[in-house]
């Protein structure tokens, strides 16, 4: 059944808050640190120990599927309520270490990538991705 | 009319459903007879969503963009973070676990120099402005590595109310930035692998610029930054307060 699959990811992703929320107590951060990468992994494993057991029919994974098929609409509702005005106010402070910032990461993520080793495109197999 | 407005407003969930729907089937239509698909058309409905949000936050004054307008809150539930967060983990189903490993490492490093650079970059624009105190400047570099952690960290040191909105306005307008400008820089970046995205995700910061930038990107790499990103917040909330606090007293008294 769909729900399965729905369930299991939303078992995941309460799991991976509270431990994110643990581990941010823990170090004394008022923050959740990483609850959504926790969450992720618990899915990934989740998702290799039943594929295992032959417990991940395919009706299953589209209770997943259809979520994951859902994330960019989700983030254009995202967009549509970001605080755009607030951020367009902050003066030139703002604006000037923003940039630069931006500029800067972009640079190094650059270097990093260009001197990285080469990859093959075997990654982009096995992904729900609707195309547009 | 009112009849229509009542439907849309007792279902708001649904209406942003609907609506969002609509800007993804034009943002398409644009893409394929505007750019001629060179624009990918969730960048194109990326950016129609922060000009709705522009629109909503002067329409209202709020500070939720569209989701204030009574219609649209929907779009509040809908691309909050909970809605955001579930989509983001679902995605994790399609990562390729012999790349995310094989990345691991230097998605850490990336991880570490995502809160330093923009933190020291945050901290020497603020000294060149005028702001030459550890408090303001720790505020607004932490302004700089997300939204999130700068007011976390001014909090945590006793910053005036002034110096966090300044510090948040920093976070929101670098998330921007990252959400409009990483489609077009990706060729630049060379992000077009797993390991690209979560080099990526380790250094661009914020979930949300991340998550966004590289759906307008390739749809693909999304859980692969997002694997790395969504840690972007707990190491700045951690390092701000206590080490990049401490080092930028030690620099300027």
């Amino acid at each position: 059944m769909i729900i399965y699959g729905t369930a299991i990811l939303a078992i995941c992703h309460l799991l991976g808050v509270y431990i994110g929320d643990v581990l941010g107590m823990l170090i004394g951060v008022k923050a959740n640190v990483g609850g959504v990468g926790i969450a992720m992994i618990l899915l990934i494993s989740a998702r290799t120990i039943l594929h295992r057991r032959g417990w991940m029919p395919a009706r299953t994974e589209d209770g997943v599927g259809f979520w994951a098929a859902l994330y960019i609409p989700v983030v254009v509702a995202m967009a549509a309520q970001q605080n755009v005005v607030a951020a367009l106010k902050g003066g030139p402070v703002a604006v000037i270490s923003a940039i630069t910032a931006v500029i800067a990461c972009a640079c190094v993520i650059a270097l990093i990538n260009r001197t990285g080793p080469k990859q093959d495109d075997t990654w982009k197999s096995g992904t729900s991705v609707d195309t547009l | 009319m009112e009849m229509i407005e009542h439907a849309l407003r007792a279902n708001s969930l649904v209406t942003a459903f609907a609506f969002v729907g609509i800007i993804m089937w034009i943002s398409v239509y644009l893409s394929r007879w505007l750019t001629f698909g060179r624009i990918h058309g969730s960048a194109i409905a990326i950016a129609i969503g922060l000009a709705l949000a522009y629109w909503g936050g002067i329409k209202t004054g709020g500070s939720k963009g569209l989701a204030d307008i009574n219609l649209f809150a929907g779009i509040g539930l809908m691309g909050g973070a909970m809605m955001r967060d579930f989509a983001i983990v679902a995605t994790a189903f399609e990562v390729h676990v012999d790349e995310a490993k094989k990345a691991g490492l230097i998605g850490v490093i990336s991880l570490f120099l995502g809160t330093i650079i923009p933190f020291i970059i945050g901290a020497s624009v603020a000294w060149i402005m005028g702001y030459r105190d550890a408090v303001s400047m720790t505020t607004i570099g932490a302004g700089a590595v997300t939204y999130i952690v700068g007011p976390v960290t001014g909090a945590a040191i006793g910053a005036s109310s002034d110096l966090m909105a300044l510090s948040i306005g920093t976070g929101l307008i670098k998330a921007i930035i990252v959400m409009v400008f990483t489609p077009l820089a990706a060729g630049f970046m060379g992000l077009d692998n797993p390991r690209s995205a979560m080099v990526f995700g380790g250094l661009a910061g914020t979930v949300s610029g991340v998550s966004a930038g590289l759906a307008a990107t390739d749809r693909r790499l999304v859980p692969y930054g997002a694997l790395i990103a969504t840690f972007h917040t707990g190491l700045g909330c951690l390092m701000g307060p206590s080490v990049l606090f401490l080092a930028t007293k030690a620099l300027v008294g």
